[in-house]
């Protein structure tokens, strides 16, 4: 079922947590939300599940008006947080809990509540742990019952407000898998909400990035990541290294040096020129470097070599990240001085529009 | 179990001394001796010195008998009552946000404040013959002040904030998370409220209708004020205790207030089983599956 909002406005007294919103998520897709601390993303996620109302817009889904529709009505999955699992009934009362306080009419049987609530604790392997409480489970384990609560009631839209953020690392990486084979076999449109944005480019179908209550860019993660729109999505996505320069003519100058720039007819102007770690070569040669730097710091642990540089003309740090073999051919050391080129660069005129 | 042994050997760091240890926990004991030792048992004491009998006479006096009666009618409606206006009041404050919630609260509990004398007079002033309300209620015929409504409202406003006060942060600690859980799931409003609220603030609602039946069947100032006093009509045990001193009747005097001190003790005996079995539930809640097959395997 697909979702589209239209022109969403929430404020909470003075603070504005969401301005001028207009998105539209496709039937089936599985969307990301990502952002700051105080973006207004569970903000957004909230008012499409219906447990906040907007100031002013629309929330339609399949084309249908649902802003005034009650959050029970909605038929809509939502995983929060912290599980909010029910703790006084067991694992198998808390996901069967959506299907027994349905209407009479429309109530299962109890052998077909039965038979469904097994089906999904199968679905997520936990079975086994049906007449366990809450408080016996594993975060990981409360999080999966917590999905299969929301999937018993066959929601047209599943909302997970950063399913994952209060577990650890490994478990975390394991239920981000879990999650994609899990939207892949159900094909449910589903919105999460995150601030990592690792999980965010994996997992998702398509990213939404916001700030400061506003959509700075929607689109696929690699779009998303290759193409930034603006310098705070560059920023946000990745490490990025940050250089002050011109445009003019088709190029853009960073002191001594100068970069082509695809779009030939963009306007002159100062620039940000941000350029991110893997895409800085690293070299002893002089000539045409964008600048030169004595490397300070040496991270070798793992699959990518982190080097950080002090600049020769200023105090900033300049981040850089290496292959093993590009590290180990170039013999690196702690006190070198190098020459710094990048490979790809985003440039942003210091009026915001990407080039 | 081999885990606990050395535990108790070592003292931490962040121990008291033993000598302080023993000062304060004997200075305690010499207070809790004196203070409510000595007192709950010379009640029993003053009340038995005459022999058996005589206490259950006491007991059995026409008057005692009404008296006793007309205190659990009062508790029987007050307590409820409370617990309904409690739950509600608990429910708004901890879950919403309105204008005036800072009053409700502070309303909540002024009769914690208030003396219970004065909490009488209110009544009186209000029903009373010569009260704002009086000539209304004297054309209907309704009698308030020095009858049983008015010893009822007199104690439904004493004992309105213990349920409250006992929900408000209990609520408020465990969050609107689950109820917001239940509506996405479809659950009514009442569905909610019944199945996921009731079954979490059961131990604390239990506490607070304790604590709100001890003080309405044992309250004073304010049920003398508004009872008038009348023999075998309008006095509640305490009430009589009173009565029964003022005509040195010490055994009957005492053979009620061993009643009361009775009272107290299934009070505290009710509550001390609450809170254990509201602990209860939180250490079984705590240990993971796992680990208690660990442990049940270890052994």
């Amino acid at each position: 079922m697909s979702i589209d909002i239209r022109n969403v406005r929430k404020t909470f007294g003075d603070f504005i947590a969401l301005e001028n919103i207009n998105l539209d998520i496709a039937s089936g897709e599985l969307l990301a939300l990502l952002g700051p601390s105080g973006c207004g993303k569970t903000t957004l996620l909230r008012i499409i599940a219906g447990l906040e109302t907007p100031d002013s817009g629309q929330i339609l889904f399949h084309g249908e008006d649902a802003t005034d529709r009650h959050v029970s009505e909605r038929q809509v999955g939502f995983v929060f947080q912290h599980y909010a699992l029910f703790r006084h009934m067991t694992v198998f009362d808390n996901v069967a809990f959506g299907l027994s306080v349905r209407p009479r009419r429309s109530r299962p049987s109890k052998e077909e509540i039965r038979e469904r609530v097994m089906k999904l604790l199968k679905l997520v392997q936990l079975d086994w742990l049906a007449d366990a409480y809450p408080a016996q489970l594993s975060g990981g384990q409360r999080q999966r019952i917590a999905l299969a609560r929301s999937l018993a009631v066959e929601p047209r839209v599943l909302l997970l407000d950063e399913p994952f953020g209060a577990l650890d690392a490994k478990v975390r990486k394991d239920l981000r898998r879990w999650l994609r084979r899990l939207h892949d076999e159900m094909h449910i449109t589903s919105v999460f909400v995150t601030h990592d944005q690792e999980e965010a480019l994996e997992v998702s179908d398509r990213v939404v990035v916001m700030n400061h209550g506003r959509i700075e860019q929607a689109g696929r993660p690699d779009e998303i990541y290759e193409t930034p729109a603006t310098p705070f999505v560059t920023q946000f996505l990745g490490d990025v290294n940050l250089f002050h320069g011109r445009v003019d003519a088709g190029q853009v100058a960073i002191g001594d040096y100068a970069h082509p720039i695809a779009d030939a007819s963009a306007t002159d102007g100062a620039a940000k020129v941000y350029v991110r770690p893997h895409d800085i070569e690293l070299s002893r040669e002089p000539g045409a470097a964008l600048a030169s730097g004595t490397i300070e710091h040496i991270h070798a642990v793992g699959p990518i070599v982190r080097v950080e540089l002090k600049r020769d003309d200023s105090d900033a740090y300049i981040d850089a990240a290496l292959t093993k073999e590009q590290y180990q051919s170039l013999r690196l050391m702690l006190g070198d001085q190098v020459y710094i080129r990048p490979r790809k660069v985003a440039v942003f005129v210091d009026e915001g529009a990407h080039i | 179990m081999a885990l606990a042994t050395n535990q108790t050997e070592r003292t931490a760091a962040t121990t008291e001394s033993v000598v302080v240890r023993y000062v304060l926990t004997g200075f305690a004991l010499v207070f809790l001796t004196l203070f409510l030792f000595v007192p709950l048992v010379s009640v029993f004491w003053e009340a038995l010195a005459k022999g058996w009998d005589l206490y259950l006479a006491a007991l059995t006096d026409p008057e005692a008998v009404n008296a006793i009666k007309l205190t659990l009618i009062t508790a029987l409606i007050a307590v409820p009552l409370n617990l309904v206006f409690g739950v509600a009041a608990a429910w708004a404050i901890a879950r919403f946000e309105f204008r005036g919630k800072a009053l409700l609260t502070t309303l909540i509990d002024l009769p914690f404040s208030i003396s219970p004398v004065v909490a009488g007079l209110i009544y009186v002033l209000l029903f009373g013959a010569q009260g704002w309300l009086g000539p209304w209620l004297a054309e209907h015929d309704i009698k308030i002040i020095f009858a049983i409504p008015g010893i009822v409202l007199a104690t439904v406003f004493v004992t309105f904030p213990f349920v409250a006060r006992e929900l408000i942060p209990l609520m408020q600690a465990q969050g609107a998370d689950e109820e917001q859980a239940a509506l996405v799931l479809g659950a009514s409003g009442w569905q909610t409220f019944w199945r996921v609220t009731l079954p979490n603030i059961k131990w604390g609602l239990l506490y607070g209708v304790i604590l709100c039946n001890a003080r309405a069947m044992g309250e004073f100032g304010a049920v003398s004020v508004v009872s008038g006093h009348i023999r075998g009509q309008t006095n509640t045990v305490p009430l009589h205790v009173e009565i029964l001193y003022n005509e040195y009747n010490f055994i009957g005097a005492f053979a009620c207030a061993s009643l009361l001190a009775g009272l107290a003790l299934v009070t505290l005996a009710l509550k001390t089983f609450v809170e254990w079995r509201a602990t209860q539930q939180h250490k079984g809640d705590a240990v993971p599956l796992e680990a208690r097959a660990r442990l049940a395997s270890a052994h």
